[in-house]
């Protein structure tokens, strides 16, 4: 079992290791075999240590060796597994050996594809070792290792400069939320000794009590980490430019996996937020305005890429808000189901791009219902499963983070609320984008079809969003129990009713134009709107104003190093004396010898002075 | 004798009064030749000075002095004339205040 | 071991290399290559026989009786100075550092050194030989010739093999570090001064001057004499305008051995005699120094970011790495002091490589401007991949040794000052920024020009890049090796100052 749960992030390492050191001189076939052979090798530990598990519930401990040990500061190389952690394990070598698979076709063309796969493995091993790190530390080591690989991927076509600045906004964008976060492991250890995971909050609930403000620090300090990874507001902007990846980075790292680790991150340590209400209220709060402020940049974005990145944004802050109201099961249940339904729609999403010449622009799309039809209908079941439509796997969990939004006290309504107003926005952008590809007339002709690497992926992530929300996630050990969940039958008639609502409004927009907004967008009000929302809210422009550019001014000045002048002053100064003093040495026999005589005389009178 | 003895102030008065001769004309002329005269005036006033005052006090040791004046001088004079020679070759001129190739 | 005899096989490699320059120009190569090799092996060989529960073998060197090896003999005994070499824990790994980036800096110059490769090779040797000493040197005034003696011979590789501001650079490092290197030449002549009056002996010797009490405003001014003549060859800000001209004018070897050891002095001198000696001084001035090391993060960061010169942009990454140092002394707790040390091994590595990047750039695009370069992974692939492992070592990702380093420091400092612990973790974040637009513009980004013939790295670079990948990576994945050495040192020393503060 041990050895199993070292393999786990061993094989993706080490299969990183070889393809980044022989890859170039490796042939195609045999990188992939590699490459998604040790994913897949890795995904089959994982279900031989799930199958154990799930019989006990007996949480998993392994110690490799210690990392190092000064005084009392010793952390370890060392695993802990529980439910929460196999569910995070399972999507990530799953949904990870899928997406693999998909890549060996997707990339087939590309002059680099050692390299991809050197990432890709990097980033599974980077993960799989944050999601089973015992100790703070470790999880800190993946979750740099994943920001790596994501800067890695983003800016995989390095020949664009563009890419490049992606992946350096994505990278560094994140770096704030890390730092906050490495500050927050500080305080803890600090504060309470240690930073082993289980210890730590054992330590936690015995040093501090509900609401010390210690406690409010640290988690508002992580709570920066999980906002930098998971693209939550203020940090969010990182998201829709790392789009400019290989679309099945989008969806391994951008979807599925990484962006939840913050979530994770607070599932994680929730015990510590419970003693913090007021981060708690703030993950609440800024969860569902990451989503509702998603949702609508989603609603008018043109690139295929773009809508979904910003729909993830909005999902994950779905999971905040669930997280926020303390319903921790619900918010990984979501991560799970939005893992499937999302990659789900990335890959076909990518299936589309890749069909189509790399065409991105949604409004160069369509009519593809008919030429492209696997993809057409894994990306329509991924839509409904976003959109939440009843029995759709997004629909249990995001049915289960809205009820339990309505029942959390004093805010818990409005929450609830505006929890709604998103669910009708996501249906209602994610049948546009359906409506809008797919629909309509041709306008750009596939040139090929997707092939059963790409096909087989397709259809088992199909498969998972359908069904997904009949998966038990053996989290109750891990999680304090929740109450029973009872809401009046007029709050589920609404949950179910509202997302369908939104597919009829799209329906109505885009096919059967009953509805128009041609006039409302034509108004100046209305194209303001939409240019702010296109824009995501400005916040680019704003970090600019705000950081990037007085950075970049404040280095211009300091670039010729002002603290030199200071040296180069005393350098004049000794200049000037050496100037001063040559202009006595002026060659003049003459002048010599009158100096000379002159100070004579002049020690004649001293010396005399001196005696008397 | 006793009656033509001349006072040690006055023979030191001169001198004094040759130094100074030798020290402005060492000072302000800016031909070679004359600086070297200067400085034999020069050396002339102070072996006077020796001599009077070894006479004065009856004590060999002026004249010794005198006498190691008269080769300094004569050593001096010898370099000094060289001097002047390449001086005058380098230069085309006895002017010292061309020779400044030195200063800083 | 003869710890003396490390120091004279530099010397005396040094001499044979400029002597066979004659003969062969490629001989003075073989031969500092051999007499590296020969040093590091006699040093590995000669430690393999202790092991970290053995750090008691000469109890009687000094109260603290951390150390290995000792070896003293008279020099000049009417003022009672001593020729005193000494290795314990933090001298050990400090040497063995010196060892490898030496052979290092040697394979780096390889193709790169024509004209009088011998006397190249000497000056080499030579001042590494003084690094060795001043790492062992225990007797002040033994120390103070060592500081001198490595660096006359840097002075020359900067004038004389330098790049096109040669001149400038070297006679401003050579000022710098003279004038400090005076400065704490008065201070160790005060020292024993005060020494000898208040005991009536004359000594020089580290363990006699630890017991001398300095107090008042004398003991200020000797404490600043040393801190001044440390921080500017750390070089902490506001000193540090040396480096970036030094680094950029040397040759690659002098780079690498400029920013991966001679630095590294500093941090040992501040580490071994300004704190042990000046406990109380330290102490009191330790906010002045935590700021200017948070200064130092901060400005090196921005004036990194700032450069276009491949070789200013890692210089000043340094000032920025050698911030964390001075913090990580100045917290003075375990800690941070291992968080010090950790920094001053991996630092040296990784900033070393990047130097040697830098110098393989030069010698293939014949420029250091990075806005020449881009799109370079096209035409170097093995070079670029291993400039990103550098450079994201270089911004501290976990895993490797920058990373273990810069927690630990701040780490220790937060329980010091959790505010300048807030600040210093600025540095991550504008590390980043820096380490990634170094990237961006020399190996990323689009071809420049296309019609570039290129070679990419050989066997001879790749095995030197290799030794500093692993090196890194055995740093950031298993440290304890390193603190294993170094704790009892920093332990004993840490318990020295706390004896002293604890004094009334």
């Amino acid at each position: 079992m041990a050895t199993a749960l070292v393999l786990i992030p061993l094989l993706p390492m080490l299969s990183a290791a070889l393809l980044m050191i022989f890859g170039r001189r490796l042939p195609q076939q045999l990188v992939a075999i590699i490459g998604a052979g040790a994913v897949a090798l890795s995904a089959l530990c994982v279900l031989s240590i799930a199958q154990p598990f799930l019989a006990t519930h007996q949480a998993l401990q392994v110690q490799l060796w210690s990392w190092m040990q000064i005084g009392d500061f010793s952390p370890n190389f060392s695993f802990y597994v529980d439910g929460l952690t196999l569910v995070m394990m399972s999507i990530i070598t799953g949904v990870g050996f899928l997406i693999h698979l998909y890549s060996t076709e997707f990339m087939q063309q590309d002059d680099s594809f050692s390299r991809y796969f050197a990432y890709l493995n990097l980033f599974i091993a980077a993960m799989l070792i944050l999601v089973m790190a015992d100790n703070l530390l470790l999880l800190y080591l993946g979750w740099e290792g994943v920001g790596l690989c994501s800067y890695l991927l983003v800016g995989f076509w390095y020949r664009d400069p563009a890419n490049g600045a992606a992946a350096r906004k994505a990278f560094i964008v994140t770096r704030v939320g890390d730092t906050a976060m490495a500050l927050g492991l500080l305080l803890l250890y600090t504060e309470l000794g240690t930073l082993e995971i289980q210890p730590l909050m054992t330590a936690a609930n015995i040093h501090w009590v509900e609401g010390d403000g210690l406690a409010i620090v640290a988690t508002a300090l992580l709570l920066g980490g999980a906002l930098g990874k998971s693209a939550q507001i203020p940090l969010h902007t990182w998201l829709p430019d790392a789009m400019a990846g290989p679309t099945p980075v989008s969806a391994l790292i951008h979807a599925a996996t990484m962006v939840t680790a913050g979530v994770y991150l607070i599932a994680r340590t929730h015990e510590l937020f419970l003693l913090a209400p007021p981060t708690l209220i703030a993950v609440a709060l800024i969860g569902l305005l990451t989503a509702l402020m998603a949702a609508f940049s989603a609603l008018v974005q043109q690139d295929i890429k773009r809508i979904l990145a910003y729909s993830t944004i909005s999902q994950i802050g779905y999971m905040f808000l669930g997280l926020g109201v303390g319903a921790w099961g619900a918010s990984v249940f979501h991560l799970m189901t939005h893992a499937f339904f999302k990659a789900l729609l990335f890959l076909a999403a990518g299936a589309v791009i890749h069909c189509l010449h790399h065409e991105h622009n949604i409004f160069r799309m369509g009519g593809l219902r008919t030429r492209l039809p696997v993809v057409f209908w894994s990306f329509l079941i991924g839509a409904a499963a976003l959109a939440a439509l009843p029995l759709t796997s997004g629909f249990f969990s995001k049915d289960a983070i809205l009820l339990a939004a309505w029942q959390a006290p004093g805010i818990g309504p409005l929450l609830w609320l505006g929890g709604l107003l998103g669910a009708l926005l996501t249906a209602f952008y994610s049948f546009r984008l359906v409506f809008i590809v797919f629909f309509g007339e041709l306008q750009t002709s596939p040139d090929k079809q997707p092939g059963w690497r790409m096909a087989l992926p397709l259809a088992l992530l199909c498969l998972l969003s359908l069904a997904g929300g009949w998966i038990g996630i053996p989290v109750r050990e891990v999680f304090p129990p929740q109450e029973e969940q009872h809401a009046g039958f007029l709050v589920h008639v609404i949950s179910i009713g509202i997302p369908l609502l939104g597919v009829w409004l799209a329906y109505a927009v885009y096919i059967s134009k009953q509805i128009s907004f041609q006039d409302a967008a034509a108004s100046p009000r209305g194209r303001r709107w939409s240019q702010l929302w296109l824009a995501g809210w400005r916040f680019d422009d704003f970090y600019s104003w705000l950081l990037v550019r007085p950075y970049q001014t404040i280095a211009r000045f300091l670039r010729n190093e002002p603290v030199d002048r200071f040296y180069d002053f005393i350098a004049a100064i000794s200049l000037q004396f050496n100037h001063l003093l040559s202009n006595l040495q002026n060659g003049r026999l003459r002048w010599y010898a009158t100096s000379m005589i002159m100070g004579l005389i002049l020690m004649l009178i001293l010396g005399m002075e001196g005696a008397t | 004798m006793a009656g033509l003895q001349i006072p040690l102030d006055h023979v030191l008065l001169l001198a004094t009064l040759l130094f100074a001769c030798g020290l402005a004309g060492l000072m302000s002329r800016r031909n070679i030749i004359f600086m070297l005269l200067s400085l034999e005036v020069m050396l002339n006033a102070a072996a006077l000075a020796f001599v009077a005052a070894g006479a004065h006090w009856g004590q060999a040791d002026g004249q010794v002095i005198f006498m190691l004046i008269l080769a300094v001088a004569a050593a001096e004079v010898s370099v000094g004339l060289g001097l002047v020679l390449q001086v005058q070759r380098r230069l085309k001129s006895l002017d010292m205040d061309g020779a400044d190739r030195m200063r800083g | 071991m003869m710890l003396w005899l490390l120091i004279v096989l530099l010397l005396v490699g040094g001499a044979f290399a400029w002597l066979a320059e004659r003969r062969d120009p490629n001989a003075p190569r073989w031969i500092s290559l051999g007499a590296i090799a020969l040093a590091l092996f006699y040093f590995l060989a000669s430690i393999a026989n202790f092991s970290s529960g053995q750090l008691q073998l000469v109890p009687d060197a000094s109260q603290a009786s951390t150390w290995l090896m000792h070896y003293r003999v008279d020099w000049i005994p009417r003022f009672g100075i001593h020729f005193e070499l000494a290795l314990d824990g933090l001298s050990l790994v400090m040497v063995a550092l010196t060892l490898i980036l030496g052979g290092v800096a040697v394979v780096s110059s390889w193709d790169e050194i024509d004209y009088r490769p011998g006397f190249f090779h000497a000056n080499l040797l030579w001042t590494l030989a003084g690094v060795l000493g001043v790492f062992m040197a225990l007797d002040l005034f033994l120390f103070f010739v060592f500081w001198e003696v490595m660096l006359v011979p840097m002075y020359l590789l900067i004038a004389i093999w330098g790049h096109e501001q040669k001149a400038y650079a070297a006679m401003k490092f050579f000022l710098f570090t003279q004038i400090s290197g005076l400065l704490m030449l008065l201070a160790i002549l005060s020292l024993a001064y005060m020494h000898h009056s208040a005991t009536g002996e004359a000594s020089f010797s580290y363990f006699d001057l630890l017991g001398t009490r300095t107090t008042g405003t004398a003991g200020f001014w000797i404490m600043l004499g040393f801190f001044i003549a440390f921080t500017v060859k750390l070089p902490a800000f506001p000193f540090h305008t040396w480096l970036p001209d030094a680094h950029t004018q040397a040759p690659t070897a002098g780079s690498v051995i400029l920013a991966g050891i001679l630095l590294k002095t500093g941090a040992y001198g501040l580490i071994r005699f300004t704190l042990p000696l000046f406990p109380e001084q330290s102490a009191a001035f330790a906010p002045v120094a935590m700021t200017l090391g948070i200064t130092g993060i901060i400005y090196g960061a921005v004036l990194a970011f700032a450069q276009t010169d491949f070789k200013r942009l890692v210089a000043y990454s340094s000032v920025s790495h050698m911030g964390f140092v001075i913090l990580g002394i100045y917290a003075w707790n375990s800690l941070a002091l291992q968080g010090a040390v950790m920094q001053m091994l991996a630092h040296g590595l990784s900033t070393a490589a990047l130097f040697m990047t830098a110098g393989a750039l030069q010698h293939r695009l014949h420029t250091r401007d990075m806005r020449l370069m881009g799109g370079l992974w096209n035409d170097m692939p093995r070079m670029a991949a291993t400039a990103m492992f550098f450079a994201i070592a270089s911004l501290g990702l976990p895993g490797m040794g920058n990373f273990i380093a810069e927690f630990l420091v701040l780490l220790g400092l937060f329980e010091v000052s959790p505010l300048a612990a807030a600040l210093a973790a600025l540095g991550l974040i504008s590390a980043a920024i820096y380490a990634l637009i170094m990237m961006q513009r020399t190996f990323l980004g689009s071809d420049a020009e296309t019609d570039r013939q290129l070679f990419d790295y050989g066997p001879r670079e790749m095995s030197t890049m290799a030794v500093m990948m692993i090196g890194l990576l055995w740093l950031g994945i298993y440290p304890q090796a390193v603190f294993d050495l170094t704790q009892p040192v920093l332990d004993s020393l840490s318990s020295f100052v706390a004896d002293a503060g604890a004094r009334p």
